[in-house]
């Protein structure tokens, strides 16, 4: 008998880890976006992400989609349990997407309350994801497959400080992005501000490694069980991070984008492999969370035959684009 | 005042899906309608049908994309504020909307790139059939959604099992009882919707002499259309309310305003219906036209709102008058095909006057008509979400508070009145701005943004070195 639970959950964590490292690149850029060292540059920069920003947030759109047909448990829980965090998110989204359409086409006078609105969007909504990371790790309160925890439960000094973490990871992912895909003084700045990135993250990386077996019981026993691979985990992220600054030392182009790259699969393996199988924890697995075998298996047949699809088109957009963005021959 | 975040919920779902709805109503006439000027320039070769072509994907796509942007809030409604719903209606309705999902991203995966940006990149054919799968994908998105919603009306093939509904037979489920006639009333008024902006903006531009030829052939194919839709889509919606007739009596019951089961039941034209004292005041009707229309004889047994509970009652007022703006300004939609026929029989259909003038203005009509119809239709079916099964209050979300529920419908109005009010902006400037090609040297590189819908119309106005404003319009 096929294991349909089994099948989704690897969809849907391929969904995730998708949409993290896709829109995790485009949102660290608008994080980045004040601190560019002129409007050519933002220009530029822009320009670097502006064909793909909106095939990547596909993927967010298909995980929530998916979770509702596959893990409705998890969609009912988690969505209630965020409900103002998902609003800033989605809010944070929104303004960052016009942006992209509207800067370009303002008058000069307005522009610069588009690139605001793109990089406070987000800043955001890379904010409310890492937060709803923390309240992951810390679990929801639950009773008869129902949230029953307060409005801001979400919200607090753990979840804050794994927000600030991923603002730092997407900034980080950004940093690099930009520095394989651009040139000059843009490429300099970033070179020069990407370590200082990763140092930011890799402290925040330790902080929460410490904390989390204090905010989870079930956490620590699992780190601290006879499973020794999973430290394999986290020392796969560190070997990423000295990729990185090696790379960066070296003037490389591409490798720290895709070091930073593996330094996200790293963590986000190493969270999954602390909480499996717990999918709305601490009180219910992938197999409570999901939905009813023949609901599973219809859904089945219709993201068997798109996903491979979708995955062809993103990866024919990226190849149409490949190479770097210079000033004035945008898209636009 | 105690917050209730029942009641805000729904105010909540209501402005997000009626923001929401304008969007693909819109689209999925116009697909079809670019798709028929791809054919027709595909045939003949004439520039004519090309011009128009381009000028209408453009404004597809601006509709296109804020709908995408409307409808990721969408998407995640039923999980904020309706999670019991959403779990104990998951097995069915979980499936059913990631299946128009995946379409919809199949959709602009495969086909919409090349019909927004690939004009001039792919031969004709291929382009033409771009068109027409995102036509037919806009078909397919609607199936889905409203499968899902009819079967909120007139659920079937499923049975409750621990709390959760368990599908028994996925065609009984989809293909419910309502499902195909909410199907072929909201394509039609997708048709009726896209025929009146294009006549409507055509007319316009007849009255300005701006590009003649083109609109003179869209302005004459939008009255067609409209000649013979508006009068089938009221025989569309007759039978759909016989439907509901069956399926849904006090609904019917409300539209009608009839608060007492009766015999030769009038036909309302106006009433203020109170629903404290369970009867209508200053009642205007037309005698035994209500039974006429609902039984097809005079006399017949109309049901009537006293027959429900009153705590199962849907609000009257609201389900009366929207009801009623939507027939009206649909036999206003009728009177404006025949007012067509008229002046082309008389050979007066491009000579601009106050047909031409009023038009634009009608372009209101089948979006205003449309959301009025899912108010009634929706507000109808209360107090049930899925009719019979879940009510509005056990679908709710247990942990939501008053407050927080109305953080959120104040953020999403604050959101909504910003954003929408640069894209109408962006609209408006793309009409104005006229349908001359706006031939940007380097702009349409191979393969650039192929998925960008918003972008798909170009600099807006003074933005663009080909602007056209202020030249010819003669």
């Amino acid at each position: 008998m096929i294991d349909y639970t089994m099948i989704w959950a690897v969809i849907i964590a391929f969904g995730v880890i998708m949409y993290v490292l896709l829109d995790g690149f485009d949102l660290g850029v608008g994080i980045l976006y004040p601190f560019a060292p002129n409007e050519d540059s933002r220009d530029v920069m822009m320009n670097t992400v502006a064909p793909f920003w909106d095939g990547n947030e596909t993927w967010l759109v298909l995980g929530g989609a998916g979770l509702l047909g596959a893990f409705p448990l998890v969609y009912s829980v988690l969505l209630p349990a965020l409900y103002l965090g998902v609003f800033l998110l989605l809010a944070g989204l929104i303004f960052r997407g016009v942006a992209f359409e509207f800067r370009f086409k303002a008058a000069p006078a307005q522009k610069r309350y588009w690139s605001i609105s793109f990089a406070i969007g987000s800043a955001v909504a890379a904010l409310a994801q890492g937060i709803v990371v923390g309240a992951y790790i810390q679990g929801f309160e639950t009773e008869n497959f129902a949230y029953v925890g307060g409005a801001f439960d979400w919200l607090t000094p753990f979840s804050v400080l794994t927000g600030i973490g991923l603002v730092l990871g997407y900034a980080l992912l950004g940093s690099t992005w930009i520095i394989m895909k651009t040139e000059g003084e843009v490429q300099e700045w970033a070179y020069r501000l990407a370590p200082k990135l990763l140092a930011g993250v890799l402290g925040i990386f330790v902080i929460i490694s410490f904390w989390t077996p204090l905010v989870d019981e079930f956490v620590r026993d699992r780190w601290f069980s006879n499973l020794f691979v999973i430290w394999l985990l986290p020392a796969g992220a560190l070997g990423c991070a000295y990729l990185i600054l090696r790379a960066i030392n070296r003037r490389e182009e591409g490798i720290p984008f895709v070091a930073t790259m593996g330094l996200f699969v790293f963590t986000y393996l190493g969270l999954l492999a602390s909480k499996w199988p717990y999918v709305v924890p601490p009180d219910y697995t992938l197999y409570d969370a999901a939905s009813a075998r023949e609901s599973q298996a219809f859904l089945l047949i219709g993201v068997l035959f798109v996903v491979p699809v979708v995955l062809a088109y993103t990866a024919w957009t990226y190849w149409v684009f490949r190479g770097k963005v210079r000033l004035g021959e945008g898209y636009h | 005042m105690e917050l209730d975040p029942l009641l805000l919920s729904r105010i909540q779902f209501a402005f997000v899906v009626s923001f929401h709805a304008i969007f693909p109503v819109f689209t999925i006439g116009l697909a079809s309608y670019v798709a028929l000027l791809e054919g027709l320039h595909f045939k003949t070769g004439n520039p004519a049908w090309a011009r128009l072509s381009r000028f209408w994907t453009k404004v597809f796509a601006v509709a296109f994309g804020m709908g995408v942007v409307s409808g990721i809030v969408m998407s995640f409604q039923f999980g904020t504020n309706w999670s019991n719903f959403s779990q104990a209606s998951a097995n069915f309705l979980g499936p059913i909307l990631s299946y128009e999902v995946v379409t919809a991203f199949f959709l602009e995966a495969a086909f919409l790139g090349v019909l927004l940006f690939g004009r001039d990149k792919v031969p004709r054919g291929t382009h033409l059939f771009a068109a027409l799968m995102v036509a037919f994908g806009t078909f397919i998105s609607a199936f889905w959604i409203l499968a899902a919603n009819s079967w909120m009306h007139t659920p079937a093939g499923v049975e409750f099992q621990d709390g959760m509904l368990h599908v028994r037979s996925w065609t009984e489920a989809i293909f419910n009882p309502s499902f195909p006639y909410r199907f072929t009333h909201m394509a039609v008024a997708s048709f009726l919707t896209g025929s009146f902006v294009v006549a409507g903006v055509s007319a316009w531009y007849l009255t300005k002499g701006h590009r003649v030829e083109a609109n003179r052939k869209a302005l004459s194919m939008c009255l067609w259309m409209i000649l013979i839709l508006a009068p089938a889509q009221a025989v569309i919606g007759d039978y759909h309310g016989l439907n509901t007739l069956e399926y849904q009596p006090a609904k019917v019951a409300a539209m009608e305003g009839n608060w007492e089961r009766q015999a030769g039941a009038p036909l309302l034209l106006f009433a203020l219906p109170d629903q404290e004292a369970q009867t209508n005041r200053f009642e205007v009707g037309i005698p035994n036209m209500a039974s006429i229309i609902l039984t097809h004889s005079a006399d017949g047994v109309v049901p009537g709102i006293t027959e429900t509970a009153v705590d199962e009652q849907p609000p009257v007022a609201i389900v009366f008058w929207t009801f009623r703006i939507m027939v009206g300004l649909g036999f206003a939609m009728i009177a404006f095909g025949l007012w067509g026929l008229v002046l082309r029989m008389r050979g007066n259909l491009y000579r601009p006057g106050l047909f031409h003038r009023v038009l634009p203005l009608m372009i209101a009509a089948p979006f205003i008509a449309v959301v009025a119809g899912w108010f009634t239709t929706e507000s109808g079916r209360a107090p049930w979400l899925v009719y019979g099964m879940i009510s509005f209050s056990e679908g709710l979300t247990p942990s939501l508070s008053g407050g927080m529920a109305l953080t959120s419908l104040i953020g999403y109005m604050l959101v909504y009145a910003v954003v929408y009010s640069a894209g109408g902006y962006y609209m408006w400037q793309l009409v104005k701005g006229g349908m001359d090609d706006d031939a940007e040297p380097g702009a349409d590189e191979v393969g650039a943004h192929p998925k960008r819908p918003l972008s798909a119309g170009g600099p807006i106005g003074d933005a663009s070195p080909a602007a056209p404003t202020g030249r010819d319009w003669t």
